[in-house]
């Protein structure tokens, strides 16, 4: 089976600031993978070449093993899941609309059905929600429909860009929960970008950490915190409470 | 896609219900130009904006009606840049002209103090450039008149101009800005004298007269024949060293009229040489102090020279000075009706035509940022033009009328709709658009599904600022034949008239209201749920 996502020697630049410098990373099908790093790491550049909102400026971006430039970059988008940050609910769109985005774009029939199961596999019950507006959602709540509207077509990638990061502690929990609830109930293949260690540590089979446009450390979590590769991989660990200093 | 199909449905709805009506209206205010052959239009007969310019063309309009042409009236037009381009262009056929105004600010030739060679002179020479002919004067000059209050004139001895300028340092004039700008005006005076007041004020014709009997002003221009001048016992100083030169008041007929109404040439010529000036002054006082009908002193006026036949039956109404304000707004009612409605036609036809270019043209915009830019600014560029010089500059193009009145406000429309529009586009729900672009909206549904839903009640906003300055513009139509609810409003600013002033700005404010409440709904319906 090939790759759901490969980077091979991907780099970038905006004007005189490297965004990429080199990077690789492999995403097999089902596997949860954790970007993590801290602002301007490039962690979000990466994840945005692999729906092409970033060109990359050399090395090669592979979907399901096809090179991301051979895909027209509309029909990538539709069949690669998306959440961002502060959920991009379309504000004059009820939640139900919003959530049947994709599988409308994609001129399935049955989307409006696609959009109320997948309302139900975040924990909103379909009936109750799919006629309110965004503005009547609380944040958590939003993010959950931001989710089901990436998921809504069965993409065979998610990719998540600090999904939970504007959240409260509490609801940033229930979230992680709902989220963990779906991998165990479907094959999700997903990219998740993170500033937050212990989220990744929850969250993904495997972290790869990054600095300055480089990936210095690739491993699933206990390996990661067991033989952290490089000091400043040790240092996030630390800081984030999940090694001792002294270790 | 159900909200763009809403949306355009409200839009395309509130098109049908503003265009039609006033398309119809159109038609209907101008049954004779549309249907009437070329060969027996009407006479055009028209005024500049003063109560003098107003009565004399009134006194033409009748003279040629009871020598049974068909006349319509085009009063108050703009000034003499306006008044002038339009019967060189043939908008109108005839309006009353000064001999000494047409040999400076038109001819821009020196002046000539002998009031029959200036006449010669101005007739050739208009002949000559323009194809254009001035009957013989009708009897009376009506110079400048540098007036003064009674009180000023005791206090410094005030007698000629030469006295004026030796004492001028205390003193504050307030000039028409046609005055301070003319070679016969202050400039030439100024040489002529040595005259240098303390201040110069500039003042509009209708509010000098106040402004010198209040004290805001100590000078003022005023015309010889004015009716004002005794109203507020003013002194008129002699022009002892002569400068100003002689203001023949007479017909100016355009080529067309000279060629297809021979007979109307000479029912105007019957007006020539038999008005003096006491008797010019003696009408102007009952229009400008009386408030009496320009059309009633006019006939009367007419019947007294001999020209109409004395009707026994005949009743001078005099426009009741004392009667209230309401209703005197009653009895107008059908006219305000009707100006009210040609002034909806003005703005919302304006308007739409904005509408219809500036909002593609702002999303087209956005998608071009690098240009949008200079692009805006350029159309910015256009509000800066003040609305009678606008007038000016297109009227070799356009004449007077509808048609360069609503060119105007089309273009005055278009700033503020297309800079909100722009804006609104641009800024729309950076979150929102930026998710729908990653899940694979075009960048066609981005604009169409996404922007321009989130954008409606910015460009409704620039909308609706356009229409509400749209509507106190449209009053300017006024000075170029345009008609609307500006007409009474230079009327009444010629006449002295505080009454007929209020019956055209009064339904303007409520106008400008009601548009903006109509396009406040129009806003709720186009604003999408949720936001």
């Amino acid at each position: 089976m090939p790759l759901a996502l490969e980077a091979v020697q991907v780099s970038k630049r905006f004007l005189e600031v490297v965004a990429l410098d080199g990077v690789s990373l492999a995403v097999a099908t089902g596997e949860c993978v954790a970007l993590v790093g801290e602002s301007g790491s490039g962690k979000s550049t990466l994840l945005r070449c692999f729906n092409r909102l970033v060109e990359p400026d050399g090395g090669t971006i592979r979907i399901g093993g096809r090179a991301a430039g051979q895909v027209e970059a509309v029909d990538l988008r539709r069949h690669t899941g998306y959440v961002p940050q502060d959920g991009g609910l379309l504000p004059h769109w009820r939640v139900g609309r919003n959530t049947a985005l994709v599988p409308v774009l994609l001129g399935l029939a049955d989307a409006d059905i696609r959009a109320n199961r997948s309302l139900e596999m975040v924990g909103l019950v379909a009936k109750d929600y799919a006629h309110r507006w965004p503005s009547e959602l609380s944040g958590g709540q939003r993010q959950r429909v931001a989710i089901a509207r990436a998921l809504a077509s069965d993409p065979p990638v998610v990719l998540l860009d600090e999904p939970f990061g504007a959240l409260d502690a509490i609801t940033r929990g229930d979230l992680q929960e709902a989220f963990l609830g779906l991998r165990a109930r479907m094959t999700l293949t997903a990219l998740l970008v993170t500033h937050d260690m212990q989220e990744a540590v929850r969250l993904a089979d495997r972290i790869a950490v990054m600095r300055s446009g480089k990936i210095e450390q690739t491993a699933s979590p206990a390996e990661l915190i067991a033989k952290p590769a490089t000091s400043y991989v040790k240092r996030l660990l630390v800081r984030a409470g999940i090694r001792s200093p002294d270790r | 896609m159900k909200p763009v199909r809403s949306t355009l449905r409200v839009v395309m709805r509130a098109a049908v219900h503003l265009v039609v009506p006033a398309l119809l209206m159109v038609a209907e205010s101008h049954p004779a130009a549309a249907l009437q052959d070329p060969g027996a239009r009407s006479i055009i007969v028209a005024s500049k904006p003063f109560g003098e310019s107003f009565l004399l063309a009134e006194m033409f309009a009748q003279t040629l009606e009871s020598n049974g042409f068909r006349v319509d009236r085009r009063m108050g037009l703009g000034a003499t840049e306006i008044a002038f381009g339009a019967l060189r262009s043939g908008a109108i056929d005839v309006y009353p002209e000064y001999t000494g105004t047409g040999l400076l600010a038109i001819l821009k030739l020196p002046a000539i103090s002998d009031p029959r060679e200036t006449f010669r002179t101005v007739q050739r020479e208009f002949k000559a450039r323009y194809g254009i002919r001035w009957l013989p004067p009708l009897g009376f000059q009506n110079t400048y008149a540098i007036a003064v209050r009674r009180e000023t004139a005791a206090r410094y001895h005030l007698h000629t101009i030469s006295d004026l300028a030796r004492e001028a340092a205390h003193l504050t004039a307030g000039f028409t800005p046609d005055f301070t700008g003319r070679a016969d005006g202050l400039p030439g005076l100024a040489k002529a004298y040595g005259l240098a007041p303390r201040g110069v004020r500039s003042l509009l014709q209708a509010v000098k007269y106040q402004a010198l009997a209040g004290g805001s002003v100590d000078v003022i221009d005023g015309y010889s024949t004015d009716g004002q001048l005794a109203r507020y016992n003013l002194v008129v100083l002699e022009d002892d060293k002569h400068f100003f030169p002689p203001y023949q008041a007479a017909a100016l007929v355009g080529s067309r009229l000279q060629r297809s109404a021979p007979a109307a040439i000479e029912a105007l010529s019957s007006l020539s040489g038999i008005i003096d000036e006491e008797t010019m002054r003696r009408l102007n006082q009952r229009v400008e102090v009386n408030s009496e009908p320009v059309a009633a002193v006019a006939r009367s006026g007419l019947e007294e020279l001999g020209v109409l036949v004395t009707q026994s039956s005949h009743i001078v109404a005099s426009r009741d000075s004392t009667g209230s304000f309401a209703r005197f707004m009653w009895d107008s009612r059908s006219l305000v009706l009707s100006l009210t409605l040609r002034h909806l036609v003005l703005v919302s036809v304006s308007l739409l035509a904005a509408i219809l270019l500036a909002v593609p043209l702002g999303l087209l915009l956005e998608r071009s940022r690098g240009s949008a830019e200079s692009v805006i600014r350029s159309v910015g560029l256009m509000q800066t033009i003040p609305s009678i010089a606008l007038l000016a500059f297109m009227l070799p193009l356009l004449g007077i009328g509808m048609v360069p009145a609503l060119v105007a406000l089309f273009l005055y429309s278009l700033y503020p709709i297309l800079r909100n529009t722009y804006t609104g586009i641009r800024d729309a729900a950076p979150a929102a658009v930026s998710a729908a672009t990653a899940l694979g909206m075009t960048p066609g549904q981005v604009l169409f599904q996404v922007r321009l839903p989130l954008a409606a009640p910015v460009i409704m906003a620039g909308i609706r600022t356009a229409a509400v300055i749209n509507v106190g513009t449209a009053t300017l139509a006024a000075f170029i034949g345009a008609g609307g609810l500006g007409d009474p409003i230079v009327a009444g600013l010629a006449l002295s008239d505080t009454r007929m002033i209020l019956s055209g700005a009064l339904p303007a404010a409520l106008l400008a209201l009601l548009v903006d409440l109509i396009l406040g709904l129009v806003e709720r319906g186009v604003t999408p749920g949720g936001i």
